[in-house]
């Protein structure tokens, strides 16, 4: 019997990982997306209120491959997808590692309700490929994954699923806190769910909504409780990018958090960039979903705390 | 001082001026938005257990508990027995106080009892026990469709789940902090 038995016992879900992660990458290959790669070491991240990135000599890991695979789009790459690491720092639970495996992807054209049916689409080929059936069991929950999967606002959510108002959440500044105990153990139980329209200070990189400013035309979706991606329609204005990141700069500041410089040759790109919608979907959480697994660490070959 | 990302099971914490132990720990953080720190907390004197979300910035004050290497020497109802290995001075934790900590405790076993404000509440374990498997099911030898845990009763009454090949009688290493199994013991 193997020595580290925490490392055995994991080879059928590893095993089962990688066939999910080459079905996700046929299901780009054969709807037009060209694979890319982008520098997981960039000089500075988007700045947002609270994401932290791991310092690496003068520069940053990624959080995320945002900047550099818009900057594609805005160059003409029109449809484009990575599988990749990413950082952020002192994220760890049963959901989170500091060190994540990461599937983006931006295609020029359509909004983020396209965009969710692209999602739709992706999960039901990686399921049926993997000889999953329509209906999924979670944390022994069914999940059934046949169309069409549920859409609700926040302030549905809100009005659904907590005490109080997503109005009221904001003024009080305990929008995060009902957020999770209170609205997500609810989410994508019987049938995944997408919850779009967030407030606007809540999408730093997202368009917001033409007929109410107030809102971003952003998107997660949840299955089985597990928030499992987040999209939204880009912002594709580079002024008031620009004055977004300041406003989370901002906000970084009064947290006493690193402030990021801007990232001056995306914003200088910015206004090359066709209406565009793009998404991060948690691969490591989705294998968790798949697979029936308790816990991230048992997705992945080594946690930080077993190297 | 710790701060929330201190937060971990077994952190003993100053809150309302009572000591606290974290039993559980979530960390969640909504999209975009902050880090929580979801914990359940158990009053080390009473032993009753609260839910409280913490944020990132906030800080707490160490519970600062005196320590005292003590050995286990039996159990009566609830009441648990310890002698001080210095003084030879016996003292009772009950149950309650004693939390996941019962799930480990053979005799003999040497502890650290924990002290707040010279009031036994607690007792600290070594990492790794060696506790005996009283009952499990059998295991069939070539049967691969087996799932790869089975669960298996100890002689402290506590189960958990060990791997196939651990049979009724045998001796397992048990980690104390997340209950569970380590290694089997060759005797």
């Amino acid at each position: 019997m193997a020595g580290n038995w925490s490392l055995a016992k994991r080879k059928k879900i590893l095993q089962q990982r990688a066939r999910i992660v080459q079905e996700i990458r046929r299901f780009f290959i054969e709807t037009g997306y060209l694979e890319v790669e982008t520098p997981h070491r960039i000089p500075s991240p988007a700045p947002e209120s609270h994401i932290d990135a791991i310092p690496s000599d003068m520069w940053f890991l990624q959080t995320s491959p945002e900047l550099c695979m818009k900057r594609m789009v805005a160059a003409g790459y029109e449809k484009i997808f990575q599988i990749c690491r990413c950082w952020r720092e002192k994220e760890r639970g049963s959901l989170h590692l500091p060190e994540f495996s990461l599937l983006e992807w931006y295609r020029a054209g359509g909004d983020y309700h396209s965009l969710m049916e692209e999602c739709e689409g992706l999960i039901r080929f990686a399921t049926r490929a993997i000889g999953l059936s329509e209906k999924i069991v979670f944390r022994s929950h069914e999940i059934d994954l046949s169309r069409p999967w549920e859409r609700i606002s926040v302030n549905e959510a809100f009005r659904r699923y907590s005490k109080t108002s997503m109005t009221r959440a904001l003024e009080q500044n305990l929008f995060d806190e009902a957020m999770v105990q209170e609205i997500e153990p609810n989410l994508g139980v019987d049938r995944p769910m997408f919850l779009y329209d967030y407030p606007a200070q809540r999408g730093a990189l997202a368009r917001l909504k033409p007929e109410d400013p107030a809102v971003a035309e952003r998107f997660e979706l949840y299955i089985g409780g597990l928030e499992l991606a987040n999209g939204f329609s880009e912002l594709i204005d580079p002024a008031e990018q620009r004055e977004r990141f300041r406003i989370e700069n901002k906000n970084r500041q009064s947290f006493d958090k690193t402030v990021y410089s801007m990232p001056e040759k995306f914003l200088a790109e910015l206004h090359n960039m066709p209406p565009s919608s793009g998404i991060a979907l948690g691969v490591d959480r989705l294998v968790m979903i798949f697979l029936d697994v308790e816990t991230i660490d048992d997705v992945v070959a080594f946690t930080p705390e077993e190297l | 001082m710790y701060t929330a990302s201190d937060l971990r099971k077994g952190l003993k914490v100053i809150i309302d001026n009572e000591p606290y132990i974290v039993t559980a720990f979530e960390f969640s953080k909504p999209g975009k938005g902050q880090a929580l720190y979801r914990t359940k907390l158990r009053n080390m004197i009473t032993g009753l257990t609260i839910d409280r979300t913490f944020r990132e910035g906030d800080s707490f004050e160490p519970a600062s508990l005196e320590e005292r290497a003590m050995q286990f020497l039996y159990k009566q109802g609830d009441q648990y027995h310890f002698m001080d290995n210095e003084s030879y001075e016996q003292i009772v934790i009950n149950e309650e106080s004693l939390g996941d900590a019962k799930n480990f405790l053979i005799e003999n076993l040497n502890v650290e009892v924990l002290l707040f404000r010279d009031r036994a509440i607690g007792v600290e374990l070594p990492n790794f026990v060696n506790l005996r498997v009283i009952k499990t099911e059998p295991w069939v030898r070539g049967d691969t469709s087996k799932a790869d845990f089975k669960p298996a009763t100890l002689e402290t009454g506590y189960v958990l789940r060990v791997p196939p090949f651990i049979e009724e009688g045998e001796l397992i290493t048990v980690d104390t902090r997340s209950g569970e199994f380590s290694k089997r013991v060759k005797e």
